[in-house]
């Protein structure tokens, strides 16, 4: 009972010692129970009854008037009792064995089940109060002193009494589980089991030599084990002699059936445990005997394990949805380990039937069959599984694979036809000559190859090693048979995977070299299935694939004046497909370019057929990210073609010509051919599509084509602008980047910056700079960038509050979201102050100095474009200040980059507005640093170094110290500058200097004798 | 009008290529090529000429043999086009034995190479379907087909037959798309439109790619140059 009741009964709180009994269906089954069992062990169990409680069992009364009639024979009760009634008060019943409790409850009449909830609400640990805490551990699972409990003499009776609750706490289980599961195994079942296995040892087919008990005494509940055994569960031991292996001693308990050490069960450790439990004995007998699993699945109608595995499925499913607590009780009460169980049952099968003949499956091979699981198990197992062979030795070399665990067929289909059928055709093919294999072939391609469980038992009855077999024979039928059935079957995942483990793929490509040209295309569509897979594009490659893939393009081109070149054009087409499959490593696409195939893929390109155009142009797409392809790609006028295409009726070719200008026009060249075959108007009407892969790549095209500015002029005529900016709303991500890469392009046209404006675009893309798509914000910042440089936008995006939400953007943890979004907040400082301000209030100055600490170039470069506009507002340069703007800044001066020297001096000459910076650059080291800026070849950074010396030049150090790295020779050349602004900085920068030196000269004068004097 | 010319293709006329001789070979060409379609003139003129030299191989003394018959026309195909399973090859002898005398005449010969080489797709499964008819009934059923594997199965071994019958139940569901239990012209030109590996799969009865080429490299181009 302590099972139910800690585990079935619902609770109302967790709390085990406040817990009520909720009003629900099950608990008054149970309650029903218990009652029942009370009134039954007074009868049929007298002496147990007696038997005198550990603790007695009280509680509050609710209905109970204590009865003076039952006088008990045990007077401390009956004092008690007697006690409560004198005081006029409902004093709490007490019990102090069941036959008293029996005696109250019946008591109670009509409220005998509020009483039964009563006092087990009150005594929830009633088992150790009932049977003391050595027994009650015992019969709640804990089994590690069971030895000692029984040759304890004196608790005799206890022990029977334990037993006895054990058996009724498993009825009251089974009751309540009725609906939920039956996976616990009783001895009902167990007998249906033995009667089903003595009929399967009778007769002259017989499946198995004997099967007996150990012993022919039956307990009244149906067991056999003796009683303490039965305490843990057991139901009886069995022993079964199979046909082809030796006896099985097998132990049936509640948690099902497992095998023993053939000991003899009446002996404290006769019965240990040697084999995993498995649900049922006709399951243990499949695993065990091959014999017994072959002939059952074939001849006996009557499946048990099988309709038992099913039924457990469909029950292990359901429990998944039950409440939790089901859950636990499915576990508690024996099935815990149904989950692997089931898994390792269908997998097992599978390998039984793989193992044909063998006479014996040996559990450990069957632990699970998923590839990515038995890499690691091979070694400890001795499984002959090829497969797993195969990919243990491999799969550690591929790079860019990833490991999925395989579904495995559901585990009735091992019970449908198709199985079978599957099965049997795979055996003849096994056996079966030329003419017969051909019959077999034809038959296999009738199956329904799409199924994943049909491809799996093929290749798991040992098919697919016998199919790529065929393929190294000379019977040119044949292969194509079987061709044509891997070609099915190799869109299949894991069958890829197969294929390549064993070394299938090499088979493949020597077809390619075949006299028949139906072969060779039949091979390269095999090819441009398996190539989905990583390891197998290597592998193509290194057997020398895409050089034969090429020559069947070749091939093809040279057929083109025979009247009859269908099939050639069908292996053309098919070489380009499987091109377009290995093109996908980077490698592969090297070797495409390598062997010449860009210039074939061109030829190829004035076909007018569809189904031969879109693995081509998508070949060439892919090859395109390689920038060795991507010249020949342009020098082949490929691009012609490619525009032509963009107005094909097939979506799939559009996308995959767009993609591939895309990639193309990264290039200068591809965006003025682009232009020159009048390419830019079929990409514009490709945005009025709604298939969102085509959009994306043609507004992918749209972007590189507009970094032309020619191209964006020709573009707008067709108000493009328009058109993209009612693209930044309610699209997938992919076209989103696109588009605003576009727009930044477009917004580098001034005329496009007001027309921005009038199309309302600003707002949508402020509102993706909410986004997290790295990618995405890097476009869209850039976008706002080039849009805040109009005044008139920068008052849009201010009054969108655009400031805060690129400033928030700083924070990004992606360099490059951080540096675009200081470019984009350099043009709106000037405009807004304000919102400046408040933004950098804000913490705001603790994350912009943050940033020039940064690795990246590109970020420092634009957040000293950032500082140097802050810095011309004096209060936010006063705290810059605080925060040390000084020594960072200095800090960056050791640098190279002109870019970085250029906003560097510009932000130094901003910040040397605040009285002591000048001083503070001075004595931090800044100014040699920047006298050398002016030996840059770069103007600019002549300019702005220039700037900021003249301002440090206010500080007669820091004069000195330009005076003496020859600072003024530089200097004078500027003053040469075209900027009338530079010209005078250079101008007063040399004047300082000269002052500073004159006084210095001066100084000494006066204190040289005075020095001369001290010496 | 098959039988007006064989008596003059009978072997005196071959043994001697005469100039006169050669202009009623060119008659008979001309007059055959009419009715075949996938030869040219020239071509059927090199294929009368092969088989004026395979008959004049046997060598017949008596020179009133009116065509090949059965084993020599066997023993051609398997020499010429690698053909061995015999009990399909009588078959195939059937065939192209249109008037059923028991010898392939020089037109038989030349008509049922045009199928046999250069038949189109519905010609062939025609022509397969008239081979694997074994009684010509019409219909090729569950019999027939067990006749034509038999051959394929393992000696003296019983459960091999059932498998057999196994396979061959599994080959009927697949091709019976009337579900009469036997397989029609009209079932078998379907299965074989879905699957064109089909129409060998009782047993191989046309030239494979690598000996037809060489057949018509060696007999129908090299002669056509002479």
């Amino acid at each position: 009972m302590g099972v139910s009741l800690s585990k079935a009964a619902q609770w109302t709180t967790f709390s085990p010692d406040a817990g009520k009994l909720k009003f629900t269906p099950t608990n008054q089954a149970l309650l029903k129970e218990i009652l029942s069992f009370l009134e039954r062990i007074v009868s049929q169990h007298p002496q147990e009854a007696d038997c005198v409680f550990e603790a007695p069992l009280q509680w509050r009364t609710t209905s109970l008037a204590p009865d003076p009639k039952t006088d008990n024979d045990i007077s401390v009760s009956t004092a008690r009792s007697h006690e409560a009634n004198s005081e006029g008060a409902l004093s709490p019943p007490t019990a102090h064995s069941f036959s008293q409790l029996s005696r109250l409850i019946h008591a109670a009449e009509d409220k005998k089940l509020e009483e039964i909830q009563a006092c087990l609400e009150e005594n929830r640990n009633f088992l150790v109060k009932i049977l003391g805490r050595r027994f009650a551990s015992q019969l709640i699972g804990d089994d590690s002193d069971a030895e000692s409990l029984k040759k304890d003499e004196t608790s005799d009776v206890k022990s029977r009494l334990m037993v006895l609750l054990q058996n009724t706490d498993e009825q009251i289980l089974r009751e309540l589980l009725r609906d939920v599961s039956d996976a616990q195994y009783d001895p009902d079942l167990m007998k249906v089991e033995m009667d089903f296995l003595q009929f399967c040892s009778e007769g002259d087919d017989r499946l198995l030599k004997s099967v007996r008990y150990t012993s022919d005494f039956e307990y009244w509940n149906g067991c056999r084990a003796p009683p303490w055994r039965q305490a843990q569960g057991e139901i009886c031991y069995v022993v079964i002699e199979p046909m082809d292996t030796e006896r099985l001693s097998v132990t049936c308990c509640t948690a099902g059936v497992f095998l023993n050490g053939g000991g003899n069960p009446e002996e404290d450790d006769g019965c240990i445990r040697t084999s995993e439990i498995y649900p049922d004995l006709v399951t243990l007998m499949k695993r065990r005997s091959s014999y017994f699993a072959l002939n059952l699945v074939k001849e006996v109608p009557y499946l048990p394990s099988a309709q038992r595995t099913q039924l457990s499925v469909s029950k292990l499913h359901d429990s998944r949805t039950l409440e939790p607590r089901w859950r636990d009780l499915l576990l508690s009460t024996g099935g815990g380990e149904e989950e692997k169980k089931l898994r390792r049952s269908s997998a097992e099968k599978k390998k039984r039937l793989e193992s044909g003949t063998r006479s014996k499956t040996k559990p450990e091979v069957i632990v699970s069959s998923s590839p990515a699981r038995l890499t690691s198990l091979t070694k400890k197992t001795s499984s002959k599984a090829t497969v797993a062979d195969f990919s243990s030795e491999t799969s550690s070399k591929s790079e860019e694979e990833e490991e999925q665990p395989e579904r495995r067929p559901k585990s009735d289909f091992y019970l449908s036809s198709e199985f079978l059928q599957i099965k049997k055709l795979v055996k003849y093919l096994k056996k079966s000559d030329q003419k017969v294999t051909l019959l077999v072939l034809c038959c296999m391609l009738d199956l329904d190859l799409t199924q994943e469980s049909c491809n799996l038992v093929i290749r798991d009855e040992g098919g697919l090693k016998v199919l790529l077999n065929l393929l190294d024979t000379n019977e040119d039928e044949c292969k194509m048979g079987a061709l044509k059935i891997l070609i099915r079957m190799s869109r299949c995942v894991p069958i890829q995977r197969s294929i390549e483990d064993m070394l299938g793929v090499r088979s493949f490509v020597n077809n390619l070299d075949s006299e028949v040209t139906k072969v060779k295309a039949l091979a390269a569509e095999t090819i441009a299935n398996v190539a989905n897979f990583p390891r197998s594009r290597r592998t193509v490659r290194q057997s020398g694939g895409i050089e034969k893939l090429i020559k069947l393009l070749d091939g093809f081109l040279k057929s083109q004046k025979k009247s009859d070149n269908s099939e050639d054009m069908e292996a053309a087409r098919c070489g380009a497909l499987a091109l377009w499959s290995c093109s996908r490593s980077t490698r592969n696409k090297k070797a495409i370019c390598k062997a010449g195939g860009i210039p074939l893929l061109g030829c190829l390109l004035t076909s007018s057929l569809e189904s031969m155009l879109i693995p081509v142009v998508g070949t060439l797409q892919e090859c395109a990210s390689e920038e060795s392809s991507r010249i020949t790609i342009q020098s082949k006028d490929i691009i012609q073609n490619l525009v032509k295409n963009l107005r094909s009726d097939s979506t799939d070719l559009k996308i995959q010509c767009s993609m591939a200008l895309f990639k193309c026009a990264e290039d200068k060249e591809t965006r003025d051919l682009v232009r020159k075959y009048k390419g830019l108007k079929p990409l514009v009407e490709l945005l009025n599509t709604n298939n969102k892969e085509l959009l994306a790549a043609a507004s992918g095209a749209i972007w590189k084509c507009s970094i032309s500015s020619e191209n964006v002029v020709i573009f707008q005529q067709d108000k493009v602008l328009e058109s993209l900016s009612r693209l930044l709303t309610d699209q997938p991500e992919e076209v989103l980047i696109n588009v605003a890469g576009a727009l930044t392009e477009f917004l580098q046209i001034p005329a496009n910056k007001a027309a921005i404006r009038k199309c309302d675009g600003i707002k949508p893309m402020i509102q993706l700079l909410l986004r997290t798509n790295q990618a995405l914000l890097v476009n869209v910042t850039k976008a706002v960038g080039a849009c805040a440089t109009d005044k008139e936008n920068r008052k849009i995006i201010d009054e969108l509050d655009g400031i805060s939400l690129l400033w928030a953007l700083l924070q990004n943890p992606n360099p490059d979201v951080q540096s675009s979004a200081a470019w984009a907040i350099c043009p709106c400082i000037d405009n807004s102050k304000d919102a400046m301000t408040t933004v950098l209030s804000f913490q705001g100055f603790g994350l912009i100095l943050n940033l020039l600490t940064s690795t990246n170039k590109e970020v420092l470069v634009s957040t000293c474009a950032v500082i140097a506009k802050l810095a011309k507002y004096k209060n936010i340069l006063t705290t810059l200040t605080e925060y040390g703007i000084v020594s960072l800044l200095t800090k960056l001066t050791n640098t190279k980059d002109d870019r970085l020297r250029h906003h560097l001096s510009d932000a130094i000459c901003n910040c040397c507005q605040h009285a002591n910076n000048v001083a503070s650059f001075g004595e931090a080291g800044a100014v040699e640093p920047l006298v050398k800026y002016m030996k840059s070849e770069d103007v600019l950074v002549r300019q702005s170094a220039t700037m900021a010396l003249f301002q440090l030049s206010w500080d007669p150090n820091n004069n000195l110290t330009m005076l003496s790295k020859g600072a003024v020779k530089r200097l004078i050349p500027m003053i040469g500058s075209t900027l009338e602004e530079v010209q005078e900085a250079a101008a007063c920068c040399v004047r300082n200097i000269r002052m500073t030196a004159m006084e210095c000269r001066r100084a000494s004068r006066i204190s040289r004798p005075t020095q001369e004097g001290c010496q | 009008m098959v039988k007006q010319f064989k008596p003059n293709s009978s072997s005196p006329f071959q043994a001697r290529m005469s100039s006169t001789n050669k202009k009623v070979m060119q008659a008979l060409a001309e007059t055959i090529s009419q009715k075949v379609e996938h030869f040219s003139k020239k071509e059927v003129e090199c294929l009368i000429r092969k088989f004026n030299t395979l008959l004049e191989a046997e060598k017949h003394p008596d020179s009133s043999v009116p065509g090949l018959d059965r084993n020599r026309f066997k023993d051609v195909l398997h020499n010429l086009f690698e053909l061995t399973d015999d009990f399909i090859l009588d078959r195939v002898f059937k065939v192209f034995d249109k008037d059923n005398d028991s010898f392939v005449s020089v037109e038989e010969w030349i008509q049922g190479l045009s199928v046999f080489l250069r038949g189109t797709p519905d010609e062939q499964i025609k022509y397969c379907f008239q081979v694997y008819d074994l009684t010509g009934s019409g219909f090729i059923t569950k019999d027939e087909i067990y006749l034509m594997l038999k051959d394929s199965l393992p000696m003296e071994q019983q459960d091999e037959e059932d498998e057999m019958n196994e396979l061959i139940e599994i080959v009927l569901k697949m091709m019976d798309y009337d579900k009469d239990g036997r397989l029609s012209f009209e079932d078998f030109e379907k299965s074989v439109k879905k699957e064109d590996l089909i129409l060998e799969a009782f047993g191989k009865c046309l030239p494979n790619f690598r000996t037809k080429k060489k057949f018509e490299e060696q007999v129908l181009e090299k002669q056509q140059d002479e």
